[in-house]
């Protein structure tokens, strides 16, 4: 249904990932990636590869969707890779094609940067966007960040902003397909005509649409003072995040990858990213 | 019983706006409500009904007059922001249009809402809003999606969060306008289960004839005043200056109406079609009142 | 003759179809719409009667079957779908919430200029429109958000009436407004359809409302049409409506009650007016009966 969209790319899910505290996963996925970072030698990269492979089995979502989601990065990946098999110099020449050389090291450098940029995504499909809802995405980053509280960083009517918004992101989507519907039963043409005039055909929705919504906006406003909202001053929450001892273990694994990382780097640094 | 709302001479006028001019929405209105009642308000639109309301639940400050709830007068001049927040712990209101009162993507949170507000401690929150949700019906639903629920259920959401801040007065404002018949029905229902058994004090704004009849009593606004103000029988018992006031009254009332004009005898406040039914037929077939 | 038909013939309407969500809305719904008729459309939420609308003026096209308008299938030239839209008018629910333009007069002239139309002809559409809707002419240079909510749902009736459609169809024209309100706006329509001989299709869920404003009722249950008749032959079918948890009109389950207790006026009463006439009647026999008796 369309107006799923506001959820994302969240994947109903109950594995040990879905699980794990929106806080940890946020620090998780930053401590990852200052890993894949990290990493130089092929032989790291092969052991973020294998942890990344597990990673999606355990998160028990389906490998096709996580291939789909590489797709409109495939451009980037095709890019860099082509950068770097015809422009990088090295030692060990391949072959030569006119003027075009191709080097060893930059078919290994293409290969482990297009490793890079996948292990990336996934990392970031993984602990986020595919197992954890936007929602508890918000309330985790709410947390996390509200020691800024203090330096009166508006930590809270941020995350209320978030909060409304994904709320209302469906009920909008579905205004505008009414509305929509509406003008075209007036004889509305949206697939026609010039860029000015299809412009200018949008007028008639985009209209309402802004009235809707400062409306709705101004009917929520009154409803939240009805209920004595007043701000994140003294306000409790029903559901206060606790982390398990899954969350420690979950970060203790990463930090030791990292080690591992650092390690591979130093002693088995044969066919090394040199970038 | 002890009253729990009482107006004194409230007049309201909406300010001018680019060449319009000021509008009066309540004159000089006056009333009180008690404990556990359950009230209906009727008028058409413009009538001044939804001011009111939006004066009972301090949203506008009336122009004059005065506005006591559980005797401490609101509209005095050493009112304060504190007085107002503490006040409106005590007072529910749930609005027209269902979508736009709904705060979070998660049923039980935005039952929450309200109890996260007043500063609850967490575990009963979660005590309040199961509690909450189970007395409208809806505990099936408390971790769904508020916006793929239908009208009627997303108002027993807002109701729930208003119950769950254990507030004992509950003002619908128009709640079932936007609602088809089911919708309107698991409303009521709610609403009268809710007077009826948990003596939460009903203020319902309305222009639904069927649903006025089941208040205990009917306030009728026209122009910004109180037309009238008594039992549902004695609000009915009058069609005509309902009429005049661009209302309606139920249709078995009408009926006998129509059977009073030709000459039989018969009461006009009954609002059950098989009771209507027996009254007529009686008439009828004894010609009761009749030469 | 301008009156337009409309006619359906086996229409099944899938949505989402291909996917997870795929819900069937109309399985197989045959039914002939003449002219010249108000036809009441009635159902719960989620029946199809939205469904129905959408595909009569042609927004959605149906999964299988035929809508044909005037005995041609709206679908034979998909090109020229917008020209049904023109002859099919759609009023959606809360209409008042598509207004855009600067004034109500431009707002108005939206369909009508998409049309084509311009000068003369556009103006005089327009104040016609706004006299059959009921709004005052003086509103017409205004913009229309400053007006009521009953005024703005008037120029949005108006902008579908412009357009002069053979048929328009009306969802909840009604919805929201109060007693006053309702019999303006439905007394509107009902004028309007008798004056231009437009073929008149409302969707609402008063079933009051639409014992005083319908000619003929079609009831839909579950994405299929349960009954096609007149008012009073479908109101005579309580039994049936209150199985599918449809209401029908009180003065309706007071004349059914009668009957019971002695005093038949018919099951087929559905107005105030009728009941009392029908009592009328009923009590002139009993008298009539008395002296006889005497």
């Amino acid at each position: 249904m369309k107006t799923d969209i506001a959820f994302g790319q969240y994947c109903e899910g109950d594995s040990i990932l879905h699980r794990l505290d929106p806080r940890a996963k946020i620090l998780l996925a930053v401590l990852y990636i200052v890993v894949i970072f990290m990493a130089k030698s092929a032989t790291a990269f092969g052991l973020l590869l294998l942890f990344s492979i597990g990673l999606v089995l355990v998160s028990g979502i389906p490998v096709r969707i996580v291939l789909n989601s590489m797709k409109p990065l495939t451009f980037i990946i095709v890019f860099t890779a082509i950068i770097n098999i015809f422009w990088m110099t090295g030692d060990t020449l391949l072959f030569q094609l006119g003027f075009v050389k191709v080097y060893l090291e930059g078919i290994i450098n293409a290969l482990l940067l297009v490793l890079r940029i996948m292990l990336l995504l996934i990392c970031t499909s993984m602990f986020l966007t595919y197992t954890t809802t936007p929602i508890s995405l918000t309330d985790g980053l709410e947390q996390l960040l509200s020691p800024l509280k203090k330096l009166h960083v508006p930590v809270h009517e941020f995350s209320m902003m978030m909060t409304i918004a994904l709320r209302f992101i469906p009920t909008l989507i579905e205004e505008t397909e009414k509305i929509m519907n509406a003008q075209k039963a007036r004889g509305a043409d949206f697939s026609q005509g010039s860029i000015v005039r299809r412009a200018k055909a949008l007028i008639p929705i985009l209209v309402p649409l802004f009235v809707s919504a400062f409306r709705r906006a101004d009917e929520l406003a009154t409803a939240m003072e009805c209920r004595c909202y007043t701000g994140g001053e003294g306000r409790t929450r029903m559901n206060v995040l606790k982390y398990k001892g899954s969350d420690l273990l979950a970060i203790g694994a990463v930090v030791l990858l990292g080690a591992a990382v650092v390690l591979l780097n130093l002693y088995l640094p044969g066919y090394s990213l040199t970038l | 019983m002890s009253e729990v709302i009482r107006v004194e001479n409230l007049c309201y006028s909406y300010p001018e706006d680019e060449g319009t001019p000021a509008v009066p929405a309540l004159k000089d209105v006056s009333f009180s409500i008690e404990e556990g009642s359950f009230t209906a308000i009727l008028g058409h639109n413009g009538s001044g009904k939804s001011t009111l309301a939006k004066v009972l639940c301090m949203i506008c400050q009336p122009d004059s007059g005065k506005l006591f709830l559980h005797g401490k007068e609101m509209t005095a001049e050493d009112i304060t922001d504190a007085d107002i927040m503490k006040a409106r712990r005590e007072i529910g209101m749930v609005f027209q249009n269902p979508d736009n009162q709904i705060v979070a993507t998660v049923v039980e949170e935005d039952v929450a809402f309200g109890c996260e507000n007043l500063g609850i401690p967490s575990d009963e929150i979660r005590r309040r809003v199961d509690e909450a949700l189970e007395i409208v019906g809806m505990t099936r639903y408390a971790r769904h999606q508020p916006h793929k629920l239908s009208g009627g259920q997303k108002q027993r959401i807002a109701v729930a969060g208003t119950i769950a801040m254990k507030r004992k007065v509950i003002i619908f404002d128009e709640s079932t306008a936007m609602l088809d018949p089911l919708g309107r029905k698991e409303v009521m229902d709610t609403i009268i289960r809710l007077n009826r058994e948990d003596g939460i004090t009903v203020l319902m704004i309305t222009h639904y004839m069927n649903e006025a009849a089941l208040a205990d009593r009917i306030i009728v606004m026209n122009r910004g005043e109180i037309l009238k103000d008594g039992s549902p029988n004695q609000v009915f018992g009058e069609p005509e200056s309902m009429w005049e006031a661009g209302l309606d009254v139920p249709q078995t009332t009408e009926l006998l109406y129509r059977c009073r004009q030709m000459g039989y005898n018969v009461p006009l406040d009954v609002f059950d079609t098989d009771e209507c039914a027996r009254i007529i037929a009686q008439a009828v077939l004894n010609q009761e009142g009749r030469d | 003759m301008t009156v337009a038909g409309v006619e359906l013939k086996n229409v099944t309407y899938i949505y989402n179809k291909g996917t997870p969500y795929e819900a069937k809305a109309l399985d197989n719904i045959s039914l002939q719409i003449p002219g010249t008729r108000i036809t009441g459309l009635i159902g719960h939420t989620g029946s199809g009667k939205s469904t129905m609308m959408q595909l009569i003026n042609g927004l959605l096209k149906p999964t299988s079957g035929e809508v044909c308008i005037d005995g041609r299938n709206i679908w034979d030239e998909p090109k020229k779908i917008r020209e049904i839209r023109f002859k099919a008018g759609l009023v959606m629910q809360y209409p008042e919430h598509q207004l855009f333009a600067e004034t109500v007069e431009e707002d108005i002239a939206y369909g009508p200029k998409n049309m084509g139309l311009s000068g003369e002809e556009l103006h005089k559409r327009i104040l016609d429109a706004a006299a059959f809707s009921g709004l005052d002419p003086a509103l017409l240079p205004k913009s229309p958000f400053e007006l009521s909510g009953g005024q703005k749902r008037r120029v949005a009736l108006a902008g579908v009436i412009a357009m002069k459609p053979q048929i328009l169809i009306l969802d909840e024209p009604a919805a929201g407004l109060d007693p006053g309100g309702r019999r303006e706006i439905l007394g509107g329509v009902k004028r309007y359809a008798r004056e231009s001989g437009t073929n008149v299709i409302i969707v609402s869920h008063s079933m009051e409302d639409m014992a005083l404003y319908c000619d003929d009722l079609a009831v839909m249950s579950a994405g299929k049409i349960l009954m096609y008749d007149t008012c009073a032959a479908v109101f005579s079918r309580a039994e049936e409506m209150l199985a599918v948890g449809l209401d029908v009109p009180q003065v309706t389950g007071v004349a059914f009650a009668l009957a019971k207790h002695g005093v038949d006026i018919g099951k087929d009463v559905y107005t105030v007016d009728w009941a009392a006439d029908k009592l009328a009647e009923f009590g002139k026999t009993i008298r009539t009966e008395d002296k006889i008796n005497i």
